[in-house]
C-alpha cells in the first residue's frame, strides 16, 4: 500500500463547497459539474509502474546548459554608477534639465527642493508641497495596488512565468509552434535560438532588449519571434534559411506605447494575426497589428494592470490575469469581457484545453487547481470548480521519505489534452520537500478525468524553474522543463493517443530504458 | 436598388445620420465643459459655479448652441461627402498641390473658415468679459468724446477661428483625415468610443496648441492688415490707449493665450468628435446576414449593376469575419445548389478573391516593369495623378470602379445569371475556364514563370537590381533631403514654396498608392485561406480541390510579385510613426500588412493540408516554393 501521490476530488458536493469558499459565485444557479474521477489503487498502479524513468534525448533536440557565471548580466543601472565619478556642481538650470531628462517630474521636483538655498524661497515651498502631494497620492494608489511600488525589474521577477526570474540563468523559453526549434532568452539580456539538427544558434541581441519577461514565436510563421522587454516589444524577424549566427537589430521591429511598460506577458492569436501584450502597470491590454505597427488599446479598470495573458488553442477565448484578485476572459469577437473575481490571491498561472472548452487556473499561494467550462451553447459554468487538491502529503522515494505537493506554480498541458504537467512549489528550507512537477493524465470526453502519472524531479539541487509541452512532438507528449541550474531537458512520455485507440494504453516509455541512467539523475517515481 | 447604387448607399447614409445624431446629443456636454473651462477662476470657486451655471441657463447661450449644432450638422455633411475608403495619396508634390487647389476643396476650406469663425464667435461670446462684442465704447484721447472702437480681443478670436478652419481643412487633405480604416479587431460601438476619447481628447489639445502658435506667430507679423482693412470697412475707431495685439508684449498675455489655446481646443474637439463617430458607425460591423452569401442566396444581386466600392469592403470583410467564425455559413459556402448540385457560392467567392489578387498582382508587374524599363514610375503617376485629381468621392467611385480593372468588375462576385450558368457548366467536374489566369496578361505572367523561360529569375530580376538601385543610388541625397523636407512638413504645418520647388516623386509614395486598397485584399486573403483551411474537414462534396490548384499559384505569384516589390528602392522602408493626430496614416502600412497577410495564408493552407499539397496539381516552380512553406523556411 502506497499513499495516493495527490488528492482527487472524486465527490461532486465537495468539489462544490470549495468552489463557494473561494470564489463568488456570479449566479445563484449552481450547475452540476462533477469531475468524475476513476481513481483506483490498481489502475494508480499500473500507471505508476508504466513511466520508467524517462530521461533519454529523444530525437537529437539540443539541450543546452548556460550557468550564471558564464553569463554576465547587464552593469549596473546608471544612476548607481553615479559614485563612480567625482561630484561637480553644474548651474541649477543644468542640474534640472539633468534630472528633467533622468527622472521626470519628479527627479525636477525633487532637484528644485534640494537647492533651496538658489531658488526663491516660494518656488521650493512650492515643489516641496507637489512633492508630497505627488508622493501621498501614489502612496495611497499603491496602497490599492501594492505592486505598483515595485521598480520595474522586480515587477518583471514578481510576474514572470519563469519563476525566480531574477536569480536565474535562463529567463524565458519558446518552443516554436511547428518546427523544432525554440528559443531562450538569458540573463545577459540575448536570446539563442537552437534547432534540432542544426549546430548554428543565432544569437539576437538589440538595444532595447532589456529584461526578457516572455518569448512566444508567430503562430503560422517561420520566422517572427515576439519578445516582451522592459521598455518595448520586439518583434525579431530571423530568417530561418540565414547561417548569419547574429542577426542585426534591422531585422527587429520595435513596438511601444507610451505608458506600457514593463511588458510581462505576451500571446499571438492562434492564427498569427494579432498580438496582445499586457503590463502591470496599465489597465489596458495592447492588441497589435503587428505588420502595420498600430495597437488598439483595450482599457477595463479594475486590477490594476494585466499580467498574464493566454490565448485558448481554438482563438476564440483570451484569459487576461490581474495583480489583484481578478481575472478576465475576454471573447475575441467582438471582444466583450467577463470578470471573474476570487476571493483569494491574484491568477499566477493558466492552461486551455486544446478544443478552448476547459480552463484550468492556479491562484497564488493556494494548493488547488481550479477549472473553468466555456461553451457557445450553454454559456459554460458560473463558478470555477476545484479539480485537484495538491496539498502536501508524504511519498516513499528512493532515499527515504519524500513530501510533495504545495503551491501550484505554473500549468501545463500537452497538445494533445492527454498529459497535464504541474508545477509545485517545494519547501527550500524541508530537507525533502523539492519542487517538483506533477503529471496528470487527463481526459476530457465524455467526463473531466484528472489520473495521476508520476513525477518528475532534478537532480540534487535542481529545481524547476519553467515548462513548457512541445507543440507537436509525434509519439505522444514531450515536456522541456529549465532547471535552476541553467539546464534546459526534456522528457518525452510515449504513449498512443486515447482517442485513436480509445481506450488506455499502458504501454508508456518502453523505447527509454537504453538511457545511461547513471549520468542522469532525474528520474520520475518508480514504484516498486 | 437602381437608385441606392448611384449614391453612397443606404447604410452609409443611415450610419452617418445617426453619427451625426449623436454629435449633436454630445454637443451641450461639451460646451459645458468649455464653459466650466474658460471662466475658470481659483480663487472664487463659488462665483465661478454660480455664473457658469446662470451662462448655461441664459437664452443667449441657448442661441449659441443652435450654432455650433449647425456648424455639426454642416462637419456631418462633409465627411459623409468626403468620406473614403481607399485613400488619396498624391504621388508627387504637383498632384498634391493641385488637390489643395481643387476647386472642391476650395469650397470646403471656405466652409470650414467660416465655421470656425461661427465657433469662435460663439466662443468668445461665452468667455464674455472683454471678448464679447467686436465694437466697444471707448474715449478718445484728444477729445474726450466716447465713440466706439473695435475690440481687437474680439477680431483675435475670430480669426483665429478662421486660421484653424483653413488649417483643419488643409492638413485633412495632407493627413487624409477622411480616410476610414477598418480596425484590426472588431467591437462594439460604445467600448470603441471609450476607447478613442482620450486620443482625441489629447489630439485636439495638441492640435490647437500648435494652431495657437502659428497663429500667434503669424497675427504678430500680418495682424495689422486685418485690423485696419476691419477698422476703415466698419468705422470703428482704434483705441490706441490699449496695447496692440500685433506686439510682443500684446501677445505675450496668459489669459489671451489660455483662451485662444481652450477655444481652439473646443473647436478642434468638437470637428474631431464627429469625425470620430462618423468612422466608428461607418465600420461597425454590419449585423444582417452576411453581403456574400446572403446577396447569392436571394438571387437579387442582378440588381446591382456595378459594386459600390463600400459594399464590396463590407462584404469582404463580412468573408473574412464568417470564414473564421461562423461554421454554419461556411456550410452554406461548400453547399451544393438543390436542383443540380453546382457549388454556386464557392464559385463566386473564390472567382471574386482570387480576380481581385490577380488584379493586384498585375498592378504590381506593371509597376516593376515600368521601374525596370527607366527608373522612373511613368504608368503609376499617371494613374495616381487622376487619382488624387478626382479626390475619390463615393459618387467617382460608384461610377469607375478603379478596383475592378478592366478586366472584371468588382460585382462580379454578385453577377450574373449568365456567368452563373456558364460556371454551372463548367464546375465542378472541368476546370474552370473562367478562372482568373484566362486573362492574357497573367497568362503571360505564369508563362514566365516556368523555369525553361529565359526572362524569369535568369534575366530580369538582375537586371532590375542592377539598374533600380543604381538610378536610384545617384540621387539618394536629393530624395533623402526631399523627404525629409516632406516629413517635416507634413509635420509642421505646410509650406507652399517647398512644394513648388520640385516635380520629383515623391519616394514612398508611389509604393503607398500602388497597396492604397489592400484592405480588401487582405481580407479576401483571409477569408480564402481559412475557407480553404476549413473545407480540409467541413467539405463533403470536394467543391473547394476543384479550385485549389488556382489558389495556390494565384497566391504564389502573388508572393513572387510582392517579394520583388519589396526589393525595390525604397518600398521596404518604414514611414515615421505618427505621434499623435487624427488624421488615419494606416495606409501607409498597408503594403506590410498586405505581405504578412499573405504569408500567413500560405501557411495556413499549407499546414492544414500538409503533405496532401504533393497531390495538388500545380508547376513544380510553384510547388517547390510551397515546399519552403511546408518546412516553414520563408
Amino acid at each position: 500500500m502506497f499513499p495516493s501521490p495527490v488528492h482527487i476530488y472524486t465527490d461532486g458536493s465537495d468539489a462544490e463547497d470549495h468552489v463557494s469558499s473561494a470564489f463568488v459565485i456570479r449566479h445563484q444557479k449552481k450547475r452540476n459539474i462533477h469531475h468524475q474521477t476513476q481513481l483506483s489503487l490498481a489502475a494508480n498502479a499500473i500507471i505508476l509502474a508504466g513511466v520508467v524513468c524517462v530521461w533519454l534525448q529523444p530525437c537529437d533536440l539540443p539541450s543546452p546548459q548556460f550557468t550564471r557565471d558564464t553569463l554576465k548580466g547587464h552593469s549596473r543601472p546608471e544612476s548607481s554608477s553615479r559614485s563612480a565619478f567625482l561630484d561637480q556642481r553644474d548651474t541649477l538650470w543644468m542640474r534640472s534639465a539633468g534630472a528633467w531628462r533622468d527622472a521626470g517630474l519628479y527627479g525636477l521636483l525633487d532637484e528644485i527642493t534640494n537647492s533651496a538655498e538658489e531658488v526663491p524661497r516660494f518656488l521650493a515651498v512650492g515643489s516641496a508641497c507637489v512633492l508630497a502631494l505627488l508622493r501621498w497620492a501614489s502612496s495611497f494608489h499603491g496602497s490599492l495596488f501594492p505592486h505598483l511600488t515595485l521598480s520595474s525589474d522586480e515587477m518583471v521577477a514578481e510576474f514572470s512565468q519563469m519563476l525566480d526570474w531574477s536569480d536565474s540563468a535562463l529567463r524565458s523559453f519558446a518552443w516554436h509552434p511547428h518546427t523544432d526549434k525554440f528559443a531562450v532568452a538569458l540573463l545577459d539580456d540575448s536570446i539563442r535560438i537552437y534547432k534540432s539538427n542544426s549546430s548554428a544558434t543565432p544569437t539576437l541581441k538589440h538595444r532595447c532588449q532589456r529584461s526578457v519577461c516572455a518569448l512566444q514565436w508567430k503562430p503560422l510563421c517561420g520566422s517572427a519571434l515576439a519578445v516582451a522587454c522592459q521598455s518595448c516589444l520586439l518583434i525579431w524577424h530571423v530568417d530561418p534559411t540565414s547561417l548569419s549566427t547574429r542577426p542585426s537589430s534591422g531585422c527587429a521591429q520595435v513596438l511601444s506605447h507610451p505608458g506600457h511598460s514593463p511588458i510581462t506577458s505576451i500571446a499571438w492569436s492562434p492564427t498569427g494575426s494579432l498580438l496582445v501584450s499586457a503590463s502591470p502597470v496599465d489597465t489596458g491590454m495592447m492588441v497589435w497589428d503587428v505588420a502595420a505597427e498600430s495597437a488598439v488599446p483595450l482599457q477595463r479598470v479594475g486590477g490594476g494592470g494585466v499580467t498574464y495573458l493566454s490565448w485558448s488553442p481554438d482563438g476564440s477565448r483570451l484569459l487576461a490575469a490581474t495583480p489583484s484578485a481578478l481575472f478576465r476572459v475576454w471573447e475575441t469577437r467582438m471582444w466583450t469581457c467577463e470578470r471573474w473575481p476570487c476571493l483569494k490571491g491574484s491568477c499566477q498561472s493558466a492552461c486551455w484545453s486544446p478544443d478552448g472548452g476547459c480552463l484550468l487556473l492556479s491562484m497564488q499561494g493556494e494548493r488547488v487547481i481550479y477549472a473553468l467550462t466555456f461553451s457557445d451553447l450553454t454559456g459554460g459554468s458560473k463558478a470555477a470548480s476545484v479539480v485537484a487538491d495538491l496539498s502536501e502529503t508524504s511519498f516513499p522515494g528512493p532515499d527515504g521519505d519524500l513530501t510533495v505537493g504545495g503551491e501550484v506554480c505554473s500549468l501545463s498541458w500537452d497538445p494533445r489534452g492527454e498529459r497535464l504537467a504541474v508545477l509545485l512549489k517545494g519547501d527550500s528550507q524541508a530537507v525533502n520537500h523539492p519542487s517538483v512537477i506533477a503529471v496528470f493524465k487527463t481526459r476530457s470526453s465524455p467526463v473531466f478525468e484528472l489520473l495521476p502519472c508520476g513525477f518528475v524531479m532534478g537532480e540534487a539541487g535542481a529545481e524547476p524553474r519553467f515548462m513548457q509541452f512541445h507543440p507537436h512532438f509525434q509519439h505522444g507528449a514531450l515536456l522541456t522543463v529549465c532547471w535552476s541550474d541553467g539546464r534546459i531537458s526534456h522528457v518525452p512520455f510515449y504513449f498512443s493517443s486515447a482517442g485513436l485507440l480509445g481506450g488506455d494504453s499502458p504501454q508508456q516509455a518502453l523505447a527509454s530504458n537504453t538511457a545511461d541512467h547513471s549520468s542522469n539523475k532525474l528520474y520520475t517515481e518508480q514504484i516498486s | 436598388l437602381e437608385d441606392s447604387a448611384g449614391g453612397p448607399g443606404p447604410v452609409v447614409v443611415w450610419s452617418a445620420v445617426s453619427s451625426i445624431a449623436w454629435s449633436v446629443l454630445l454637443l451641450p456636454v461639451t460646451a459645458a465643459v468649455f464653459v466650466l473651462l474658460s471662466r475658470f477662476s481659483l480663487f472664487h470657486p463659488i462665483q465661478w459655479i454660480s455664473e457658469c451655471t446662470s451662462l448655461l441657463t441664459a437664452s443667449s447661450s441657448i442661441f449659441s448652441l443652435v450654432v455650433l449644432c449647425g456648424v455639426v450638422l454642416i462637419t456631418g455633411l462633409f465627411n459623409l461627402e468626403f468620406y473614403t475608403l481607399v485613400p488619396s495619396i498624391p504621388c508627387s508634390r504637383m498632384a498634391l498641390l493641385g488637390t489643395v487647389l481643387h476647386p472642391r476643396q476650395c469650397v470646403h476650406s471656405l466652409v470650414y473658415c467660416t465655421m470656425g469663425m461661427l465657433v469662435m464667435w460663439c466662443a468668445s461670446v461665452t468667455i464674455g468679459g472683454r471678448y464679447s462684442t467686436l465694437g466697444i465704447p471707448c474715449r478718445q484721447s484728444e477729445s474726450g468724446e466716447v465713440v466706439t472702437c473695435l475690440n481687437e480681443y474680439h477680431l483675435f478670436l475670430l480669426l483665429a477661428g478662421a486660421f484653424m478652419g483653413y488649417s483643419h481643412s488643409f492638413l485633412g487633405v495632407v493627413q487624409n483625415m477622411y480616410y476610414v480604416s477598418f480596425q484590426p479587431i472588431q467591437q462594439y460601438k460604445y467600448p470603441r468610443f471609450k476607447g478613442c476619447l482620450p486620443m482625441v481628447v489629447k489630439c485636439s489639445v495638441i492640435q490647437s496648441l500648435y494652431s495657437a502658435r502659428n497663429f500667434a506667430a503669424l497675427y504678430l507679423f500680418f495682424g495689422y492688415a486685418p485690423k485696419t482693412w476691419i477698422s476703415s470697412t466698419l468705422h470703428l475707431q482704434i483705441d490706441s490707449s490699449l496695447q496692440p495685439l500685433d506686439s510682443l508684449t500684446g501677445l505675450l498675455e496668459f489669459s489671451l493665450l489660455y483662451h485662444l489655446t481652450i477655444s481652439g481646443t473646443f473647436l478642434y474637439f468638437t470637428w474631431y468628435l464627429t469625425v470620430l463617430l462618423f468612422r466608428i458607425y461607418v465600420t461597425e460591423v454590419l449585423k444582417c446576414e452576411g453581403f456574400i452569401v446572403g446577396y447569392i442566396k436571394a438571387n437579387d444581386i442582378t440588381l446591382v449593376p456595378v459594386l459600390k466600392m463600400n459594399l464590396m469592403f463590407f462584404a469582404l470583410q463580412d468573408l473574412a469575419l464568417l470564414s473564421q467564425h461562423s461554421l454554419s455559413r461556411r456550410l452554406e459556402v461548400f453547399s451544393l445548389s438543390q436542383p443540380g448540385g453546382h457549388p454556386h457560392n464557392w464559385n463566386a467567392i473564390s472567382r471574386e478573391c482570387l480576380s481581385l489578387l490577380s488584379e493586384l498582382t498585375q498592378r504590381l508587374v506593371a509597376h516593376q516593369d515600368a521601374v525596370a524599363s527607366n527608373g522612373r514610375v511613368k504608368s503609376q503617376s499617371a494613374s495616381s495623378d487622376t487619382r488624387s485629381a478626382s479626390l475619390s468621392s463615393s459618387e467617382d467611385i460608384a461610377e469607375t470602379p478603379r478596383l475592378g480593372v478592366p478586366l472584371r468588375t468588382p460585382g462580379s462576385v454578385f453577377k450574373s445569371s449568365v456567368g452563373g450558368v456558364h460556371s454551372a457548366l463548367t464546375a465542378p467536374f472541368t476546370p474552370d475556364v473562367d478562372s482568373p489566369f484566362s486573362s492574357p496578361a497573367i497568362r503571360r505572367l505564369v508563362g514566365q514563370q516556368e523555369p525553361l523561360s529565359p526572362w524569369f529569375g535568369t534575366v530580369q530580376s538582375p537586371h532590375i537590381m542592377r539598374r533600380g538601385p543604381k538610378l536610384w543610388s545617384a540621387s539618394t541625397g536629393e530624395t533623402a533631403r526631399l523627404k525629409l523636407t516632406f516629413t517635416l512638413s507634413l509635420n509642421h504645418g505646410f509650406s507652399l514654396s517647398k512644394m513648388f520647388s520640385s516635380n520629383v516623386q515623391l519616394p514612398e509614395a508611389s509604393s503607398q498608392a500602388l497597396f492604397a486598397d489592400s484592405q480588401v485584399h487582405i481580407w479576401a486573403l483571409q477569408g480564402l485561406s481559412h475557407l480553404v483551411a476549413a473545407s480540409f474537414s467541413e467539405d463533403q462534396f470536394g467543391v473547394v480541390q476543384t479550385t485549389l490548384p488556382n489558389i495556390l499559384s494565384c497566391l504564389v505569384v502573388l508572393l513572387e510579385a510582392v517579394d520583388r516589390h519589396f526589393k525595390l528602392p525604397h518600398a521596404s522602408s518604414k514611414p515615421v510613426r505618427a505621434v499623435c493626430r487624427m488624421g488615419d496614416s494606416t495606409y501607409k502600412t498597408l503594403r506590410f500588412a498586405l505581405r504578412a497577410a499573405l504569408k500567413t495564408a500560405i501557411y495556413k493552407i499549407t499546414t492544414t493540408f500538409g503533405e496532401h499539397l504533393n497531390a495538388v496539381n500545380i508547376s513544380t516552380e510553384h510547388r517547390k516554393r510551397l515546399q519552403q512553406f511546408l518546412e516553414f523556411k520563408e
